[in-house]
């Protein structure tokens, strides 16, 4: 079985975000960029899944060269093979979602992998869009994945508790902190890398159906006030909380 | 002409939720504003609450039922609502964005060829173009969007927008249809329920604990004081990754995204990530003993001090308030 592994390349979430020029996007000087924290999950899930029943790991992300870096990370854990659905211009998940179901079309993977959310645009959609264009079962927001023959059984974090999910394969599965502990790369591991294959191609074109009019910084939030240094302050900020933020 | 927008309500286990109430106020709300016909719709089997539905300005509500959509079904769901949103040629449909209308949005936008801007926390009609304002990178910045569809789908952040009670209006109705053959390809077939507590991403007021509280045993003092306010209890990752609180309870950029009205954080030094889940909180609280801690500079009102000796008083004197 082929299974895919979708992932985003994105700013490290320490970073201070600096709008920029254009006042769409983000300035990108001094911007560490890394794989998305919830893709590590999506490769983990992949690795371990075929190590249980054998199959390529391909890795798939759309975007432009820089992206080369979190695909070599993915490689470096242990999947198989990289593609790199080219794009300079920005997309919106609607039609990163149409290149990538192209793509796995083409790689004929049945069972494909994806973060429950990039931490960019906080989207937590591009699963869902993709698994419809494909005709594929979804499970989002995965924390814990039994396959056997067609079968899948997940339990899925929604407020308040799990759901217990049943569906059958072909279905793209979006991951979540607590399904597994993504492995480290090895030394060995980055090396291997170095030679497994990154197929480029141009990503299938779309229209984006939303669009960024303009990016701006939330309005700066009032300094507060340190109410004292010990105990004696207790009442001062009960009555404020009752008399003058009335939230108790 | 597609001059309708939908508002899709959302059920557990037969009652409808809080969240519900929001999207009906912002469908009302944007109706009147969009010059639209505004229409509500709930999948569920029974629904206890259905009738407080009819007091929040929109006056057709529609419940399609049948005993196998009582539990979530995405595969089933998403048929259904696509089914009724094509009947009706709607040209704004508005969900919340919980994981329930988080999973189900970007599906039916496929169906019936939306675009989709999720977690909305603001609207704007300007030059009659609808613009939606939505957090990104964590809410370190805001971004306005268009759509270039002609049909739009939105999902609201929960607790943000107010659910407004109008007077009712003596045409407001309830429908309920039966559904048959529901497409359960993908199905609930177990809801496990965190033991009887309140979720960070439901909650009013949330008392989180970090690595300042020292240890799993102490945390019996977030516990007590989230208890007397009704509230919830959240957790830093390094609480979490310490093994002293389970996962669900983690707020934070990899955590949970919450904007209640009262956010108490006590022994949180306030790391970039984790302000990054709660920044959008309308009152802060932090209690930490250290007065550098980046945490201050986000609370309305800080105490420095030790919040293992803190917490106890803090809780005593709201008991006594409360009484
Ligand atoms: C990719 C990534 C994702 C992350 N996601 C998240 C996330 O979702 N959520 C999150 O929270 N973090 C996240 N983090 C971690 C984050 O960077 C911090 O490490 C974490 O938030 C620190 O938790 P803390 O404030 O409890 O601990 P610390 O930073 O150790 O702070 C403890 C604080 O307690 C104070 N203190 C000590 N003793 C007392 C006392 N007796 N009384 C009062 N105060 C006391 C100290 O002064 C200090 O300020 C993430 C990190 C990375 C790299
Ligand atoms: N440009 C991209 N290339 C490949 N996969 C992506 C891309 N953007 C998002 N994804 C996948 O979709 C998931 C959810 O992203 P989003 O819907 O943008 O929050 C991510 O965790 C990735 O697995």
């Amino acid at each position: 079985m082929n299974i895919a592994v979708c992932v985003s390349h994105v700013p490290d979430t320490a970073t201070r975000i600096v709008i920029g020029k254009d006042e769409k996007s983000i300035d990108q000087a001094g911007v560490t960029y890394i794989i998305n924290p919830y893709d590590e999950f999506a490769v983990e899930e992949a690795l371990k899944t075929k190590e249980k029943f054998g199959g390529e790991v391909i890795v798939i992300s759309v975007g432009n060269d820089s992206s080369k870096e979190t695909i070599r990370k993915a490689l470096a854990m242990g999947a198989d093979r990289g593609i790199l659905l080219k794009d300079e211009n920005p997309r919106d998940s609607f039609s990163i979602a149409k290149a990538l179901a192209d793509e796995i079309k083409i790689q004929n993977c049945e069972l494909v992998f994806m973060g429950k959310q990039s931490v960019d645009y906080d989207n937590s959609i591009t699963g869902q869009i993709t698994s419809e264009l494909l005709g594929y079962s979804c499970i989002t927001i995965v924390v814990d994945l039994k396959i056997e023959n067609n079968k899948i059984i997940a339990e899925r974090e929604i407020e308040g508790g799990k759901e217990v999910v049943e569906s059958e394969l072909p279905a793209i599965i979006t991951t979540q902190k607590g399904l597994n502990e993504p492995r480290y790369a090895s030394l060995k591991g980055i090396m291997a890398a170095k030679k497994k294959v990154i197929e480029e191609k141009p990503a299938l074109q779309t229209d984006n159906l939303t669009e960024v009019l303009l990016m701006k910084k939330p309005a700066p939030k009032n300094p507060g006030r340190i109410l004292g240094t010990d105990s004696s302050a207790i009442p001062e900020l009960v009555k404020l909380l009752h008399e003058e933020a009335k939230v108790i | 002409m597609a001059n309708k927008i939908l508002g899709i309500l959302e059920q557990r286990e037969g009652k409808l939720k809080k969240v519900s109430f929001e999207v009906l106020s912002v469908v009302a709300d944007l109706a009147e504003k969009l010059n639209l016909e505004s229409e509500a719709l709930v999948v569920g089997n029974e629904i206890q609450n259905i009738d407080e539905t009819l007091n929040y300005g929109v006056n057709k509500i529609t419940h399609l039922k049948n005993e196998n959509l009582s539990a979530y079904s995405s595969s089933g769901y998403t048929d259904i609502i696509s089914e009724y949103a094509k009947e009706l040629n709607a040209k704004y449909l508005v969900f919340a964005n919980t994981a329930l209308g988080k999973d189900l949005a970007p599906r039916i936008s496929v169906r019936i060829n939306g675009g989709c801007i999720v977690d909305c926390i603001h609207f704007e009609i300007s030059n009659g173009e609808f613009i939606a304002t939505r957090p990104v990178y964590a809410g370190k910045a805001l971004v306005d969007v268009k759509f270039r569809s002609d049909i739009n789908i939105i999902t609201l952040r929960p607790n943000v927008f107010k659910p407004l009670k109008k007077d009712k209006s003596s045409s407001a109705i309830i429908t309920v249809k039966d559904i048959q053959n529901v497409n359960l390809k993908t199905r609930t077939i177990e809801f496990k329920k965190s033991e009887g507590k309140l979720d960070v991403a439901e909650a009013d007021i949330i008392v989180s604990g970090g690595r300042g509280l020292k240890g799993p045993e102490n945390f019996y003092l977030v516990e007590n004081l989230a208890e007397v306010l009704g509230g919830a209890v959240g957790a830093s990752r390094a609480a979490v990754d310490a093994g002293w609180r389970p996962h669900n309870e983690q707020v934070g950029q990899t955590g949970k995204t919450v904007s209640p009205s009262l956010y108490i954080a006590c022994g949180i030094s306030g790391a970039i990530q984790h302000l990054a889940g709660m920044s959008s909180s309308k009152y802060i609280v932090a209690i930490n003993k250290d007065k550098e801690a980046p945490i201050f500079n986000i609370a309305d009102y800080g105490i420095v001090g030790d919040a293992l000796e803190i917490l106890p008083k803090l809780t005593d004197e709201i008991k006594q308030l409360k009484s």
